[in-house]
């Protein structure tokens, strides 16, 4: 530790901190443009100037505080007083108001017509630490022509102020090395190489990071000031991770998605999916109910909507109905929608759409809990040394885990391997090759792998749906765990432990529906089984909640009702419509992939007649003669934490589970792997992904430019 | 200095030549493991040569690709050193250096010679290919001045008539002596040596 004297009190710190953060630690405010935390350092604003006094005297000359450390300054003489950091001096004062000063001589005053305007770290720090009497500068401000960065990034590139947090943003969170600084002195310029759109999952980010009104979003421009808009913090469904999110909206309209900060979950990013999807909410929506009647949708009311579905339910025997969950919903409404039916007898449930051989055990009963979640933890993901990909593709599934990922690679001692169709994820990754049967062989020892893991203090395995959404899923999750078992991957419980189990979902409502058991009950079918039964007649009456990702055109002549927000193939081939909330429109919980229960919020309210899903629910059950017994989401909740302690703990990671090896062999079922048919990725293409991205024209337009097609805002 | 962007007009590609490749990759194995991409500064120079003294964008991307260099790391690199032309200059460039000293000693004479003999704009290609006149920044000959770089020479002590002659020479294709013009040899004073007159080469 070392004793520094900040504006005059002694504090006792850790050198490695540096002046500006020690000054925080004081509780001492440090203007900064270039610096960001989760950023190297530039020290190339010069705003955060403070003054160091040694031995007594004062500073030579001011010092950027960012760039500095405490164990960089001299060591103290013998009998002479601490260094002292100050930060109101006249000469700071003075040393600021010259840095606001020369900061501003290029910069447009185009305040009134910029996005950033409000939000501004240039407006703020211009105000609190610029002069307010100077005008010494008559000349014409440099004009800076525009660059073109994509669909998502708006550049008024005269506005920048060359801080370099999105060249380091791109270069060493996003791993994409493509955003750049040419040129040189006042003719400096941030651009992108030949002026082509970032080839990231997470471009978006520029725009927080960006310090002034050179980087803001394109969808959002001129659309709405940051005061006249309510921001509502929420949780994000595009991915399984559970981003947390923060929903501005005004009125009835979402505005904006912007990253709240969560260390253990997305830090402070988020996708592009997550951030742009906006429009989307306000496209195909299903506003009102409708029946189908001879043949074409026709818009009802309400009762009438609810009258033809217990006309049906009155007639259809439980073996021949069937219920499945879509990627999205909250646990409220999986939890209505498995009330209902287990109270009608229902037995043909499944919420996985994608056929993924995960939550029961090799007896049809339930499996236990850390055989579908990502044990280690995401956080931990930094903590390991050894990481095994098996039919993953962490850029697509999970783009915030795929940059922690990166940044446990960037740190030195993360060895990546995977087994899977090559991809590129932004870090170097050993190939092992495509044979899904070698997972055997690993296990087994016998295969290079095997030692690699051994020997790592903290392995990890990340197990995508393309290795177990196929028939042999349950062999190949058998496998992963008999690896984990046998490499040590299933440490002891507890902060010291370890646990490096990992399943990454792509659907953000898998893990809530599999902790409240929305799975084929004894002698029920599973989605592939539903789907067929459906096509074969075996099925009459199939009820879809927001479930869009599976073959619809297959269903054959089975009376589908459909309960979801969007106008998507759910809905195109539904008799029956119900119209129900976004994630955005309504109280909802959530468990990301980690096991983590997480609260999202009402922002605005769901279009027309909308409304949210578990009171629809609750309503049809009452037609239906079969009342489900809670009135409130208060009462709904209590419900569900009956049914699944564990959905009442907010906010909580559940930790690394026991390492009782009963737990372990009840994973999955042993049996052989297919190696004619190799992992095949999830996600073919990012963007689109659920019902909500595939309303978004904006997301629309990134799945466009990224396939490498031409960009309609090209000739702009 | 005017702003640095690289020129509209492009050609396809660019590929070393055997030899400048031979060249290249010794220059790449001096530097130390993981550290090759630092070998950019030379080999630019080394293609900008080839090219016939201009930098091009198939350049950016082959050096790039050459040392494992994202392409916009290269185009910073170019366009940041002014020693990198980014359009096409003529096989005589003249570099006239107009930082002070020099502007002091009569560089605008030179300017002047050179609006006259080689065309009025700087940066720009005249005589079918055969020269280009631009303004530099100090080229270290200070006192030399004013001073004119050609290619890798330096023409020193210049005025306007001796860079009228110096330029007729390169037009009628004839080598001009390098260094002083005005007779004194190296950084001399221009009577002849004024101390240390008894110490003997």
């Amino acid at each position: 530790m070392t004793k520094i004297i900040i504006d005059g009190k002694e504090y006792d710190l850790d050198p490695n901190l540096t002046l500006l953060q020690a000054c925080e630690a004081a509780g001492k405010e440090i203007p900064r443009f270039c610096f960001h935390e989760r950023l190297s350092i530039a020290g190339n604003c010069r705003m955060c100037l403070v003054e160091v006094r040694m031995g007594g005297r004062p500073g030579p000359k001011p010092v950027a505080s960012c760039a500095q450390q405490l164990r960089d300054l001299p060591p103290v003489k013998e009998g002479q007083p601490l260094h002292e950091i100050v930060t109101g001096s006249p000469t700071v004062k003075k040393a600021r108001e010259g840095v606001m000063e020369f900061l501003l001589i290029n910069h447009p005053l185009d305040c009134p017509i910029c996005d950033q305007g409000g939000e501004c770290d240039l407006q703020d720090q211009a105000m609190a630490y610029g002069h307010d009497k100077l005008e010494r500068f008559k000349e014409n401000k440099r004009a800076v022509t525009e660059k073109n960065m994509g669909p998502l990034v708006k550049t008024i590139m005269t506005r920048c102020i060359h801080c370099t947090r999105c060249v380091r943003f791109a270069a060493e969170v996003a791993g994409v090395d493509e955003i750049g600084a040419i040129g040189r002195g006042e003719d400096m310029e941030i651009t992108t190489y030949l002026e082509k759109a970032v080839t990231s999952e997470l471009s978006g980010n520029i725009i927080d990071l960006c310090p002034v009104g050179a980087l803001t979003s394109k969808p959002y421009a001129f659309n709405a000031r940051p005061w006249e808009l309510k921001k509502i913090e929420s949780i994000d469904v595009m991915d399984a991770l559970g981003a947390n999110i923060r929903i501005d909206a005004r009125g009835r309209e979402v505005m904006r998605i912007l990253p709240r900060n969560n260390d253990d979950v997305n830090e402070e990013w988020i996708s592009d999916k997550t951030r742009f999807v906006w429009d989307g909410l306000k496209r195909q929506r299903l506003d009102r109910p409708y029946v189908r009647k001879d043949g074409k949708l026709t818009e009802a009311d309400w009762p009438e909507a609810f009258a033809a579905i217990a006309a049906r339910f009155a007639t259809t025997k439980p073996e021949r109905m069937a219920a499945i969950v879509g990627d999205l919903a909250d646990a409220e409404s999986i939890k209505a929608l498995k009330d209902l039916m287990t109270a009608l007898g229902v037995v043909n449930l499944d919420c996985r759409q994608d056929g993924a051989k995960i939550g029961l055990a090799p007896d049809g009963t339930r499996g236990p809990r850390a055989g579908y979640l990502f044990n280690s933890g995401i956080a931990s993901v930094e903590a390991a040394d050894a990481l095994l990909l098996i039919g993953t593709n962490p850029r697509m599934e999970a783009p915030v885990l795929n940059a922690r990922i990166r940044k446990a690679w960037l740190r030195g001692n993360l060895n990546i391997a995977r087994l899977g169709p090559p991809a590129d994820l932004n870090y170097p990754v050993c190939e092992l090759g495509n044979n899904p049967a070698d997972l055997i062989a690993i296990a087994d020892g016998r295969h290079a792998a095997f030692e690699t893991l051994k020997s790592a203090k903290h392995p990890m395995l990340i197990i995508g749906m393309g290795a177990l959404a196929r028939p042999d899923g349950a062999a190949v999750l058998a496998a992963c765990a008999k690896i984990a078992s046998a490499t040590g991957m299933i440490g002891p419980e507890g902060e010291a432990g370890w646990n490096g189990f990992n399943l990454l979902h792509t659907a953000a409502a898998r893990v809530a529906a599999l902790d409240l058991g929305f799975l084929p009950g004894q002698g029920g079918r599973d989605t592939a089984g539903i789907v067929a039964g459906a096509g074969k007649g075996e099925i009459d009456t199939l009820f879809l909640l927001g479930a869009d990702e599976i073959d619809t055109r297959a269903l054959g002549k089975a009376f589908v009702i459909y309960l979801g927000s969007h106008g998507d193939k759910g809905a195109h081939r539904a008799d029956i419509i119900l119209p129900g909330a976004a994630y955005t429109e309504k109280p909802g919980t959530y468990v990301n992939i980690e096991g983590r229960v997480q609260r999202a919020n009402r922002a605005s309210f769901p279009p027309g007649e909308a409304k949210e899903d578990w009171t629809i629910l609750r309503a049809l059950s009452e037609v239906l003669g079969r009342k489900l017994p809670y009135d409130s989401l208060a009462q709904l909740r209590e419900a569900m934490a009956s049914d699944a302690p564990h959905v009442a703990q907010l906010d909580k990671a559940p930790g690394f589970p026991p390492a009782d090896p009963a737990i372990w062999r009840a994973i999955g079922t042993a049996g052989p792997i297919d190696n004619a048919h190799p992992f095949v990725y999830p996600i073919s293409d990012f963007y689109l992904t659920n019902p909500i991205a595939r309303a978004s024209a904006t997301l629309a337009e990134c799945s466009r430019s990224s396939a490498g097609r031409p960009l309609a805002s090209a000739a702009e | 200095m005017s702003t640095r962007r690289l020129a509209p007009d492009q050609p396809a590609t660019f590929a070393f030549t055997a030899e400048n490749l031979a060249w290249a990759k010794d220059r790449i194995a001096k530097y130390p493991d993981g550290r090759q991409a630092s070998a950019i500064v030379p080999l630019l120079w080394r293609a900008q040569e080839q090219q016939g003294g201009y930098v091009t964008e198939p350049m950016l991307r082959y050096l790039g690709d050459m040392l494992g260099l994202s392409y916009i790391r290269v185009y910073e690199i170019a366009t940041f050193y002014t020693m990198f032309n980014l359009a096409p200059v003529g096989r005589h460039l003249i570099q006239v250096c107009t930082t002070t000293p020099c502007m002091l000693r009569g560089s605008d004479e030179i300017l002047d010679a050179c609006k006259k003999h080689i065309g009025p704009k700087p940066q720009t290609v005249y005589g079918e290919g055969l020269w280009s006149w631009m303004e530099v920044e100090c080229l270290g000959a200070c006192v030399n001045a004013p001073v004119v770089q050609i290619g890798k020479d330096f023409y020193e002590d210049l005025d306007g008539p001796a860079t009228e002659r110096l330029l007729d020479d390169l037009k009628a294709g004839r080598a001009p002596k390098p260094g002083p013009a005005n007779g004194r040899f190296s950084s001399e004073p221009l009577g002849g040596a004024t101390t240390l007159k008894e110490v003997k080469a």
